[in-house]
């Protein structure tokens, strides 16, 4: 708003501290803001791998007792949310925020208060649909939280409520980064750097943003008319007063199947970061990639009712949306072409983050593979609330989103903090998560086909499926252990000196070029662009054989800084930290969870949020 | 939404495209409210006729009434881009008057549905009656919402301005806040037609 | 970034006041006429196709005087005709799923 001149009072200038935890309150640097994301997100990583082998030694023998109907339903609710909104989600939040600026050669996003907001708005919202494990009860009618099931009648107590509120808050969060990251890659991409120069990574990122922005007012108004149910007695999916619990299906799925798109496009960038990078070779086919790209995000919006073929829309809706579903099939089996090309021929390096790109592919074919069967309606059938489709949907989130995180995490952990995560323990925790998925989801095709549902809390033993269920329990520990692998490297490599130098994989994009960290503001000068892989040009010249051959040194500078004058980093200004931020997301948080408290808190968190805007409007914009 | 940037940056860095991150922003905010807005209007045409019981549409609406309303906010659009022209050429008086003008009207608007609400209530239609009533109330009540953040948006430039806070040279915060009211108005235009003047089938009679 | 308002490709001459209110003008008759036809007999069958052109070539009319659409960079259109017509194509086909267009 307004920029306003003249002393202001003390608690309305801008902090000065960079230091200690307060630092971290206060940061819009889109680097501290990365990795908050990024460990939040991956604690909430854990909390949901705990709630899944809960789940798996429910189910690890027949008859168990374990848990409780009643409990099986909200870990199954509670680790399908956590997993897909607090931790896939946020996780590539984390690579946006650390990355993209990097990639772009930016000094910050477009708006740093704005991404601040984000990243606690994303904490208040996971902590408050987490809350219902302390208060009440957790949300229990699965993440797509089908009509009438979470009617009053259906779903008493408070648990869908967490449900309503959690998601409205997270959506909030997911929107403003959205917002900020569409105008980051439009408009803060270093001079040269056209769109079809830029890294897929950015390509990804800025597809995922428009679909964030366009698919999360979808979801707000599903939820905003299932609180005015729960809350205010409305008839909005309610059948006794007239209402389409259709409706609410149509609605989430709408939002649904981009948001299918949002938690494996950014995986997809990541990957086609990692396999020129570690193949030594450009991106094979980068236009068709980017187009592929491109074309999913739009085509994602003409599927949705895919996840609805059994409803009963009649043949002719079946029919389009499994023509639909099978022509979105192509632009991915494209891209899986391009990678596969770009590693023929190759000097392959295999290093950890190069092991979980090809572990993403293969195991995002056979999940990519297993979606294309049930794209066909007669199939879909048979396959519907089988553990077919649970084995579908965790080869391609949990073999496709998380492998491509995990090799994002392993590629820039040096660029984020300085430190080279341990070759040795990745691969342990590679070849561990690999063979223990495989086990884990593998089963559960047959299970599937042989026609175990899902979301049972327990089998009677004579149903056959005693004993792929024991081999799924199995793997999912082995994936548990893994995961420990990886906490230990990283848990190691922190209490280490830091040791990663700028370029440690002779990396192709604009991030390679700066120190590992980088400083706060990025890049001294603001680098020219020339070519796509920018930062490979910069490094090697095509020898008379067409292959790379170093750039002489001294030479290798010459465009980005040398010859130009680099500003003094003094000079450098960068944006003043803020405590409005936290105070508006606690005034939204509040405001949220008043609704299934009291009036007043309401009242109290709309107080919050005001303060928080105005402070946020009418802050100095630097320190005085 | 309007507020999301830093205020007043020196602004060394040129963009890429040259256009402003802010009134990119704000752009892109609109095309996503319009998916907001979409969804709930969705829901209105679907459940349109299928309410089990009364009073129906076409029992309470009183056209005439609501066309005013939406006059009014369409005169509103007028007066907030006569504020912009204001602040263009450095009147700030005229800014200060086209501002105040503009949230009046926005006031009357939301009045009007205020009492509109009342009557509608008084004839037995609530958010809990019929389908109706619970998507016609969500609808308009969220654009009714939109309206009042508008007003406060309004106000607080103009409390600026009248401060003597705010400088021609900041014209941009007027465009935007214009950007998001016009948005509003847009959306009436929409809800007014689809809504309202649809039902008229049973009017003539 | 609040004072760097000379974007120089954004920015063409806007309407003067003259202009805005002629404008304005236009809008209240459509509004008019709109209201008036609603109570108009024999336009009955046409009605609803009628009362969308109108309060399309309304909305039309604010996006691109009002908010200077017609005369701002294009990318700006992009970015709010994209969510609209993204908005208009999920009505319609949620319609024609619930049967509305024939049922
Ligand atoms: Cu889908």
């Amino acid at each position: 708003m307004a920029a306003v001149s003249g002393a202001l009072p003390r608690w309305l200038q801008r902090p000065t501290t960079y230091s200690g935890l307060w630092g971290w309150v206060v940061t819009v640097d889109h680097k501290r803001i990365g990795v908050m994301y990024g460990v939040t997100a991956f604690a909430f990583f854990l909390v949901g791998g705990i709630e899944a082998v809960t789940m798996r030694l429910q189910l690890a023998t027949p008859a168990n007792t374990l848990v409780n109907p009643d409990t099986f339903s909200q870990l199954f609710s509670m680790h399908a949310l956590t997993m897909i909104f607090l931790a896939i989600m946020p996780l590539s939040a984390a690579f946006f925020n650390i990355i993209i600026p990097l990639q772009i050669g930016a000094r910050d996003v477009a708006f740093p208060r704005l991404n601040a907001l984000s990243y606690w708005v994303f904490l208040f919202g996971g902590l408050l649909l987490n809350a219902g494990w302390l208060f009440g009860r957790s949300p229990g009618a699965g993440w797509f939280a089908y009509s009438n099931l979470t009617s009053g009648p259906f779903s008493p107590g408070s648990g869908m409520d967490y449900y309503v509120l959690g998601l409205l808050v997270l959506g909030t969060a997911s929107m403003a980064a959205g917002f900020n990251f569409v105008v980051t890659i439009i408009n803060m991409r270093a001079p040269g750097m056209t769109l079809m120069r830029m890294p897929l990574f950015t390509w990804m990122t800025l597809v995922t943003s428009f679909l964030l922005v366009l698919a999360m007012p979808v979801i707000t108004v599903a939820l905003i008319e299932l609180g005015f149910d729960r809350f205010a007695g409305t008839n909005f999916f309610r059948p006794e007063g007239g209402g389409d619990p259709i409706l609410w299906q149509h609605l989430f799925w709408v939002f649904g199947h981009p948001e299918v798109y949002i938690l494996i496009l950014p995986a997809m960038g990541i990957v086609s970061e990692v396999l020129p990078t570690f193949s030594r070779k450009p991106l094979f086919g980068y236009p068709v990639v980017v187009l592929s790209g491109v074309f999913i995000g739009f085509m994602g919006w003409a599927v949705w009712s895919h996840h609805m073929f059994t409803v009963g829309l009649g043949p002719i809706a079946n029919a389009t949306f499994a023509i639909t579903t099978m022509f979105i099939a192509l632009p991915t089996g494209v891209k899986v072409f391009s990678w596969i090309a770009t590693m023929w021929g190759g000097s392959i390096e295999f290093k950890t983050a190069m092991l979980f790109a090809i572990g993403f592919i293969v195991l995002f074919i056979i999940g990519g593979l297993s979606g294309v069967s049930h794209a066909s309606p007669p199939a879909d059938a048979q396959q519907q609330d089988t553990y077919y489709i649970v084995a579908h949907i965790h080869y391609v989130l949990f073999g496709g989103s998380i492998f491509g995180l995990f090799s994002g995490m392993y590629y820039w952990f040096p660029k984020a903090t300085g430190h080279l995560l341990h070759e040795g323990l990745g691969k342990l925790h590679f070849w561990l998560a690999f063979i223990g998925m495989n086990i884990t989801f593998a089963p559960m095709h047959w299970l599937g086909l042989d026609g175990m549902p899902r979301r049972i809390y327990t089998y009677n033993s004579n149903m056959g499926w005693d004993f792929w269920n024991l081999v799924a329990t199995a793997g999912s520990l082995l994936i548990a252990v893994s995961t420990l692998v990886f906490l230990w490297n990283v848990f190691t490599t922190m209490r280490k000196e830091k040791d990663a130098p700028a370029d440690p994989w002779d990396g192709r994009t604009l991030e390679w070029s700066i120190s590992s960290p980088p400083p706060i503001y990025n890049f001294r000068t603001i680098p020219n662009v020339y070519a796509r892989d920018a930062f490979w040009h910069q490094k090697y010249v095509e020898g008379s054989d067409g292959r790379p051959r170093p750039v002489p040194t001294g030479g290798a500078t010459a465009h980005s800084e040398g010859h130009e004058a680099a500003e003094s980093p003094h000079d450098i200004h960068m944006p003043g930290l803020s405590y409005f931020p936290i105070i508006l997301a606690l005034g939204l948080a509040l405001t949220a969870a008043g609704i299934m408290i009291h009036l007043a808190v309401v009242a109290a968190g709309v107080l919050i949020t005001f303060f928080g805007i105005y402070g946020w409007a009418f802050e100095p914009a630097d320190p005085e | 939404m309007i507020h999301a940037s830093s205020p007043a940056h020196p602004a060394p860095v040129e963009t890429t495209t040259g256009l402003n991150n802010r009134k990119l922003l704000m752009w892109i905010f609109l095309g996503s409210d319009c998916m907001f807005f979409g969804s709930l209007i969705a829901t209105y045409l679907l459940y349109r006729g299928k309410s089990l019981v009364g009073p129906y549409a076409h029992e309470v609406f009183n056209i005439p009434y609501t066309s005013i309303s939406a006059f009014v906010l369409l005169m509103s659009s007028l007066t907030m881009v006569l504020a912009l022209s204001a602040i263009h050429r450095g009147d700030m008086r005229g800014l200060k008057v086209w501002l105040l003008a503009t949230a009046l009207l926005g006031t009357v608007f939301v009045g009007g549905q205020y009492f509109e609400f009342t009557t509608f209530v008084n004839e037995g239609l609530t958010l809990k009656t019929n389908l109706f009533g619970t998507t016609l109330f969500v609808l308009t009540g969220f654009h009714g919402a939109h309206v009042t953040v508008g007003i406060i948006i309004l106000l607080s430039f103009y409390l600026v301005a009248a401060r003597g806070r705010l400088k021609p040279e900041q014209h941009l915060n007027i465009e935007l806040a214009g950007l998001y009211w016009h948005f509003v108005d847009v959306v009436w235009i929409v809800i007014f037609t689809v809504v309202y003047l649809t039902e008229t089938p049973n009017i003539v009679t | 970034m609040a004072m760097n308002h000379t974007a120089p490709t954004s920015e063409r001459a806007h309407p003067t006041p003259a202009r805005y209110t002629a404008i304005a003008l236009i809008l209240a008759v459509i509004t008019v006429v709109e209201v008036a036809i609603v109570y108009t007999k024999f336009l009955q069958p046409v009605l609803i196709p009628l009362l969308l052109v109108l309060s399309a070539t309304k909305f039309a009319m604010v996006a691109m005087f009002f908010m200077h659409l017609r005369f701002d960079n294009r990318l700006f259109s992009v970015m709010f005709v994209g969510g609209l017509l993204l908005a208009l194509a999920v009505i319609i086909a949620l319609m024609t799923l619930f049967g509305v267009f024939f049922a």
